[in-house]
């Protein structure tokens, strides 16, 4: 079993351990292991522990060198402060991240089908070309991407970071929808056809409805990418278009921002992927393991 | 063929998904309308981001439909903002009204054809007898005008504590370079860095004020338009006290501002900024002129002023011209700098401003301006000397120079920058 | 012949508006891209006279993009090393199964929900290099714990392998998805295999050595090519943490600053370019192998 297959349905899902047919284990091996376990896990968590600690604390009691103290008594006035000077750039990043991961993950349904399922000549070759787009270096469109963009009349508002995020984002979400279908028998295809429908009606009528997994996969991974992406959001959008990162290095970067207002301000803009990973992290990690191809 | 909801339910997605791209948000429209003006600068900081917000503050009260857009890009002296205002000129979405230095950065953009030609506003407000002849030749390109001024700042200063100096048994602040490295060693022995710098512009900041101070002000002008040979015996002697200077500072990565803290934390002895500091040091941190901290011309420039100045302008297709055209008649009225540069630490434009508003380190820095046996010089940092082409090849060959610490490198590769972006 | 036609037409049309797509804005772009690396573009107006190799002998000669360069290859190595080892590792921890390991695993997978840039302004603060009284971040968690004497300068080192601490944020990110990726190869290896040797008495330890490994080598390629291109790309991190420092610059970010900042779009597209080739050495014949072994089972 490969691992870029999202489950289908009946496969056995990798994530459960199997049955030990050995016996025991040194128990000062095992009791070593969860140790290192969890100082590992402290070392992940590590710098949420700061983040947390600083972006609640009271303003006055702020130092950068009691970095690791636990506040004395819990405040929210520096997310108050902060607040104002993300909103914005909040609600720019959900009217960007919902309708692009919508659209590309629908050209994504379109695609993944055609080429697992109802293949045509050459879709051996447009399955990488397609692929590729993935893993461009952004670097070497931006240049391009911005005279166009100007051109057409979409640089500085939403329109053109919508339509950036939708194209750059069909390559994943054709890979995660086409791992999906190619683990779906063909039988439901073949009756289709013996039905005598043609393609657009078997996409519509069979494929679509049993892809919920797989949209969910797809939108919650292109959400996240969205949310998170930097370069684009730079060059394509005017000050009150920003998405949240931009805002937020905005408010963060310069280095004269108070250290508190800093933490408070990166740990509101991570609050929806963190919420998205923590509520529907099985969505997220097929996604994930989807864009490492073979495994 | 079976029509099942969920074929239909799909059916609909797919159609509602067609509809969606509508519902985002639009781009303003162009148009000619006084009811919105986005201003970009990078005054977002403390000590600079007050300034801004009083002259707002009155332009909102002199203009009251106007709703008024702070697009302040945070980053000491357009670190990071020069890039946003790049991207948006490339858009073709300028803001209605941006700041620029005046001199070389100016004719950058003026020549790239970004930049409205404003000398209808100085006819038509009477300006053109209101602002020295120096300034203003730095902001006209062929007998146009493409920018209004606020301030006057002065680049070539030495910030210290007074009572810091005392306790530490220094007499007075340095009057060479080499008195300040005789000082160094005193002060090292104390356990202070002697001076502080931080950011990569900050640390061009000294250079450009050591390089004045050890050439003196024929040469150090002679940098800038070809006539003193950056392979100079003189230059590399200055480029090595700066590496000297360097050697015995704390350098950090932090912008201006919390460098300028570690002298009146007492950890660090001397810097040299601008006079963007005095607007901090007075503001936000309160503190008193004289007592508190004191500030002298930088080592070897007594009597030089290392000036720049803040104007703003009018791009082309700026969305709301008649809106930018009374923020710019605000940024050119004495009310508006009266209000602007008391706050902001400079000294005004405008010659006929009100000289009382001017108190503590700003009546010496208002008395030295005026001043004519004062010799003006122009930044290299804040855009007066260099285009945009050169300073940045400046500013990479000085990444160079702070690592491999070869003088005579940079100056080669300053002088071959220098040919290929005239 | 137009019944076949038929059969496959709609699916060819199905798919060919993103083709299209992606044959303008990602093929089309790479190649104007290129040709820009081929004109004298100075300034916020394009040319697109074609002058020659210009800006490629340029940077060539260039200390500051070989610099960069050098900092790209230190950079690279430590952050894939880094992740593979501590991916690898956690993996090996994880695989026998243990008591809360999807809650352990959604500890070390977290950081990537989370945006560069949010992680880069964290870290700056955690590899803060002030001493002394100053003294803060993981420095000062040293301290805390009485490792005082570690402490390091991390991206502020006169060194030339500062930009290596940067892999230490970088790594933080991404060694979760590493041991996704080796956990699901290790469980991915039949356990009859692994039985088949024990029954022929290796140990555990031989187990790995000759079964797991050779095995696990498709997931290793999948990491390297993974993380390297990555790695390549990166720009918001370093933004974040130290943008206008020539230790930590790589061509990614002198991309940025020579078009932008100074104007040298011409120059910032050959950068690009070279960028671009550079990724397409490694991913190209990962694809390319990908779909061979896809087509082959």
């Amino acid at each position: 079993m490969t691992t870029t297959q999202i489950e289908a349905p009946r496969a056995a899902p990798p994530e459960s351990p199997r049955r030990r047919t050995r016996t025991r284990r040194s128990p000062y091996l095992t009791s070593a292991r969860y140790v290192v376990l969890f100082a590992l896990a402290c070392f992940f968590l590590m710098p949420v522990y700061a983040l947390v600690v600083t972006a609640l604390k009271d303003p006055s009691q702020v130092d950068v060198v009691k970095m690791w103290q636990l506040p004395d008594g819990l405040s929210f006035e520096t997310f108050s402060i902060v607040w104002p000077k993300l909103k914005n750039g909040f609600v720019n990043s959900l009217i960007l991240t919902i309708p692009a991961s919508l659209i590309s993950s629908m050209l994504g349904a379109m695609n993944g089908f055609v080429l697992s399922k109802w293949r045509f000549p050459g879709a051996d070759i447009v399955f990488p070309v397609i692929l590729f787009g993935m893993f461009i270096p952004y670097q070497a469109i931006i240049i391009p991407m911005t005279q166009t963009m100007s051109k057409l009349g979409l640089a500085g508002g939403l329109d053109g970071l919508i339509l950036v995020h939708i194209i750059y984002g069909i390559p994943i979400t054709t890979l995660i929808f086409r791992s999906y279908f190619a683990g779906i028998s063909d039988e439901l295809i073949e009756a289709s056809k013996v039905d005598g429908a043609g393609m657009l009606r078997t996409f519509f009528f069979v494929a679509l409805p049993i892809a919920p997994p797989a949209f969910a996969v797809s939108m919650i991974w292109q959400f996240t990418s969205a949310w998170n992406d930097f370069l684009f959001g730079l060059v394509l959008t005017r000050t009150e278009y920003w998405p949240v990162t931009i805002a937020l290095n905005n408010v963060a970067g310069a280095q004269t921002v108070p250290f508190n207002q800093a933490m408070a301000a990166a740990l509101l803009a991570s609050i929806p992927t963190l919420l998205v990973y923590i509520l529907l992290g099985r969505f997220f990690m097929r996604g994930l393991m989807a864009g490492a191809l073979k495994g | 063929m079976r029509y099942s909801r969920k074929g239909l339910l799909a059916l609909g997605l797919a159609a509602t998904l067609l509809v969606l791209p509508a519902c985002s948000k639009k781009n303003e429209p162009a148009g000619g309308g006084a009811t919105e003006v986005e201003v970009f600068s990078w005054w977002s900081g403390p000590g600079e981001g007050e300034g801004l917000a009083a002259l707002i503050e009155d332009f909102k009260k002199n203009n009251p439909n106007v709703t008024f857009t702070n697009a302040a890009v945070a980053g000491g002296s357009g670190t990071q903002a020069r890039q946003a205002l790049a991207t948006r000129l490339l858009q073709g979405q300028p803001p209605d009204s941006y700041q620029l230095h005046a001199g070389k950065e100016a004719a950058s953009d003026i020549k790239d054809g970004r930049l409205e030609d404003i000398t209808y506003l100085y006819d038509q407000n009477g300006w053109k007898d209101k602002f020295p002849k120096g300034l203003m030749d730095n902001l006209t390109i062929d007998g146009k005008i493409y920018a209004v001024p606020v301030n006057i700042h002065r680049s070539n200063l030495l910030w210290f504590s007074p009572k810091k100096l005392t306790e530490w048994g220094i007499a007075a602040p340095p009057k060479t370079w080499s008195e300040f490295l005789t000082q160094a060693a005193t002060l090292q022995a104390k356990g202070v860095k002697p001076i502080s710098v931080g950011q990569t512009w900050t640390q061009m900041h000294l250079l450009e004020n050591v390089l004045l101070g050890e050439l003196g002000v024929p040469k150090y002008n002679g940098l800038w338009d070809g006539t003193t040979d950056w392979k100079s015996a003189e230059v590399v002697a200055a480029l090595d006290t700066f590496k000297k200077i360097m050697a015995v500072a704390v350098v950090g990565t932090d912008d201006w501002q919390p460098t300028i803290d570690k002298v009146v934390a007492g950890t660090a002895a001397y810097n040299v900024m601008g006079d963007w500091a005095a607007g901090y040091l007075q503001g936000p941190k309160a503190l008193k002129y004289k007592t508190d901290y004191d500030v002298v011309a930088s080592p070897g420039t007594t009597g030089v002023y290392n000036f720049l100045s803040d104007s703003f302008t009018l791009p082309k297709n700026a969305p709301h011209k008649a809106a930018a055209e009374a923020w710019l008649k605000e940024c050119a009225s004495t009310t508006g700098q009266d209000l602007f540069n008391p706050k902001k630490g400079s000294v005004p434009a405008r010659l006929d401003a009100d000289k009382s508003k001017y108190t503590d380190y700003l009546a010496w820095a208002l008395q030295e301006w005026q001043n004519p046996s004062t010799i003006i010089v122009g930044s290299l940092v804040h855009g007066v000397v260099a285009n945009n082409a050169w300073k940045s090849e400046i500013e990479k060959a000085y990444g160079v120079f702070f690592t491999g610490k070869d003088s005579a490198k940079f100056g080669a590769a300053v002088s071959t920058a220098y040919g290929a972006n005239k | 012949m137009s019944r076949r036609i038929r059969t496959w037409g709609p699916g060819l049309l199905l798919v060919s508006p993103s083709l299209a797509l992606l044959l303008v804005f990602v093929y089309g772009f790479i190649g104007w891209n290129g040709l820009v690396s081929f004109t004298q573009w100075k300034g916020l107006n394009p040319t697109y006279v074609v002058e020659g190799f210009d800006n490629y002998t340029y940077l060539f000669r260039d200390e500051t993009f070989r610099n960069d360069v050098r900092n790209l290859v230190v950079f690279t190595v430590v952050f894939m090393v880094g992740s593979l080892v501590l991916g690898f590792f956690m993996a090996l921890l994880l695989d026998k199964g243990v008591r809360g390991e999807t809650f352990l695993r959604s500890i070390y997978l977290f950081p990537m929900a989370i945006s560069f840039i949010a992680t880069g302004i964290v870290w700056r603060w955690l590899l803060n290099s002030d001493r002394d009284v100053g003294t803060t971040g993981i420095n000062k968690l040293f301290e805390l714990v009485g490792l005082g004497f570690l402490h390091s300068d991390w991206h502020k080192t006169p060194s030339a392998l500062a930009i290596a601490a940067i892999a230490l944020p970088a790594g933080w990110a991404l060694s979760g998805y590493v041991m996704s990726l080796f956990l699901a190869g290790l469980r991915g290896i039949p356990e009859e295999l692994r039985e088949a040797a024990r029954v022929d008495g290796a140990n555990e330890r031989r187990v790995y050595w000759y079964v797991v490994r050779p095995l696990l080598l498709p997931v290793l390629m999948s990491a390297v090519v993974i993380l390297a291109h990555i790695s390549l790309k990166t720009f918001d991190l370093i933004y974040a943490i130290a943008p206008l420092d020539p230790r930590t610059e790589t061509p990614a970010l002198y991309m940025w600053l020579t078009s932008f900042r100074g104007g040298f779009f011409a120059r910032g597209a050959a950068i690009a370019t070279m960028l671009f080739f550079a990724i397409a050495l490694v991913i190209v014949p990962y694809i390319w192998y990908t779909v061979r072994a896809e087509r082959r089972k």
